[in-house]
């Protein structure tokens, strides 16, 4: 077999080699690069920039302005509240359907979890609809609320249930695989050795679930913050009264009040990039999304 | 792994869980669900048909499903390219994009829909220079095609990434090494591994983007037949008082996402089976 006769081909052989990097795989690999930033550019990046060059287009000052009128206020009130409810329930929601479906072994479990995971395959807009026809005037319990002077749906209450329903798996779909992992020795341990239930679980579970209960607790309360289309069916858009922050978003930007729209908006966006900060610290504390 | 027998399990609070646990989901979600089905299910046959095959529904399916389809192929291509350069190239900036991907999970679908239509306008930053071509973007399907690609990204990149990562890569040299073009093994040795993924997340981002309303409407001028999706139908219904047409559109619509429920977790058995039988 003859050799290669001189350097230029002895390189040439060597970049044919597997596992060598030659012309055409780098070539493949900046346009793969570049097909992805163009891609994310165009559809990540620029909306995002847009949302503050936009909000900002006419100074600062018209920025700050924005936030001085009440409406803008009461929506950020609004949203406030709303993920002050709805967080809070569905995380405990989420610990203890993950500690009975972890901890135990019965019948049923596998469909329990399709259902809590339900949410999650339903569009916004009939989230909000199934409220409408229970709580509305012409629904089940239309008549008994309006006999009772309860308003469900175009108040807060539905509000929240709409918000409740759309966040609903969120914490419990990230502890469940969790704590299947981890498994129940230490509990059991803890048990045994006398520990009572609360004790076990402050002591034992918490410690070692808590960093998947934060992740799960930041994505529930950006989508509680966030949720557009099913507050917006049960909402009934009473400006100033049930329009949480995307709702009054709407509201302006159909008025024109570009400035406006946009400098709400940049609240909101900039509650993402704190949300995927924290999730991404999350990560790198070791944390794997199963 | 469960046992012949089961030792007797000592942690308390199963009753007290299981009990909360249905009693929410009951409150929160099967009772109303069921509420929507029953409304449905009080109206005469020929008024539901009717009413779920009108001209104006049957625009807003073939919309709705058209938009969602081309988004979703659109994902899995650009998801896959993203995906791939995300696990297998190092370039500055990786770790970034990386986090940059779960953006449309965390961004609150109105602000994407009013920033997209800032962006994609006839004097937005892209906008202006697609206008010239005679490519309008804004108020058309181009748009609500724009707006379901952006929501359904991260499911195709977050699912095929790890799959990306499963390929080994000593089986690829080792095909090189016998001679395979590097066409040859993208073909036998990565789509195989990577395929039950890259399906997942194309009925992923599709299931997610039939529903989706929020970053839709306002890009997508809202014409009825023409530009007028589902949701936003079942939501001028409710607008017009009338609950039983949009109780009618909404068991439509929760068929179809139990239907796209039942494709995900058959996909995702074939992929474990499939995994199973590499290893």
């Amino acid at each position: 077999m003859a050799g290669p006769s001189s350097y230029a081909e002895l390189a040439a052989e060597l970049a044919s080699r597997p596992g060598q990097t030659n012309l055409r795989s780098t070539l493949i690999r900046w346009l793969l690069i570049t097909v992805s930033l163009v891609f994310l550019g165009a559809l990540l990046a620029a909306p995002l920039f847009a949302v503050f060059a936009t909000a900002l287009s006419k100074g600062w000052q018209a920025y700050f302005q924005s936030f001085v009128d009440p409406d803008t206020q009461a929506a950020i009130r609004l949203t406030l509240i709303t993920a002050a409810v709805v967080v809070p329930l569905n995380t405990v929601f989420g610990i203890t359907a993950a500690w009975c479906i972890a901890k135990f072994e019965f019948r049923g479990k596998s469909i329990l979890i399709t259902l809590i995971d339900l949410p999650l395959a339903v569009s916004p807009i009939v989230s909000g609809l199934i409220y409408v026809l229970l709580f509305g005037l012409n629904g089940w319990f239309g008549a008994w609320l309006q006999e009772h002077e309860i308003s469900i749906v175009y108040a807060l209450p539905g509000i929240i249930l709409a918000t409740m329903f759309v966040t609903f798996p969120y914490v419990a779909r990230e502890l469940i695989p969790l704590m299947q992992q981890l498994g129940n020795d230490e509990e059991e341990a803890a048990i045994t050795l006398g520990a009572g239930g609360w004790f076990t679980f402050f002591r034992v579970t918490l410690p070692r679930i808590r960093w998947g209960l934060v992740y799960g607790v930041i994505l529930c309360n950006a989508r509680a913050m966030g949720e557009f289309g099913a507050v917006s069916v049960v909402s009934g858009n009473i400006r100033g009264l049930t329009t949480t922050m995307p709702l009054h978003i709407e509201i302006l930007y159909n008025e024109y009040n570009f400035v406006g729209a946009f400098a709400v908006a940049s609240l909101l966006s900039m509650l993402a990039v704190v949300t995927l900060i924290i999730k991404t610290l999350v990560e790198r504390s070791g944390y794997r999304r199963r | 792994m469960k046992g012949p027998r089961r030792e007797p399990n000592v942690i308390p609070g199963f009753g007290i869980t299981l009990g909360f646990t249905t009693f929410f989901l009951c409150a929160i979600v099967l009772i109303p669900l069921a509420a929507l089905v029953l409304k449905a299910g009080g109206m005469e046959w020929e008024r539901f048909v009717g009413v779920i095959t009108s001209p104006r529904a049957l625009a807003s399916y073939r919309l709705s499903f058209g938009a969602s389809l081309l988004a979703a192929s659109m994902n899995m291509i650009f998801g896959f390219a993203i995906a791939w350069t995300l696990v297998r190239y190092d370039f500055p900036g990786r770790k970034i994009i990386d986090a940059l991907i779960d953006m449309p999970f965390a961004l609150p679908t109105a602000v994407s829909g009013i920033a997209l239509t800032a962006v994609f306008a006839g004097n937005g930053w892209i906008g202006q220079y697609l206008e010239p071509l005679g490519i309008q973007v804004a108020y058309t399907w181009i748009g609500i095609t724009v707006a379901l690609t952006l929501i359904g990204m991260p499911f195709v990149v977050r699912t095929v990434q790890p799959a990306i990562q499963e390929v080994q890569r000593d089986l690829e040299d080792a095909a090189e090494t016998l001679g395979a073009g590097r066409f040859y093994v993208f073909r036998r040795i990565i789509v195989p591994t990577v395929l039950p993924a890259l399906l997942t997340g194309f009925t992923l981002a599709f299931a997610r983007a039939v529903g989706e309303y929020g970053s839709v409407i306002f890009i997508a001028g809202n014409m009825p037949m023409k530009t007028e999706i589902t949701p936003l139908l079942i939501y001028i219904k409710l607008e017009e008082f009338d609950y039983v047409g949009a109780a009618a559109l909404g068991v439509v619509m929760l068929s179809i996402s139990f239907a796209m429920l039942l494709a995900i977790n058959l996909l995702q058995v074939w992929g474990r089976k499939r995994m199973m039988v590499s290893r």
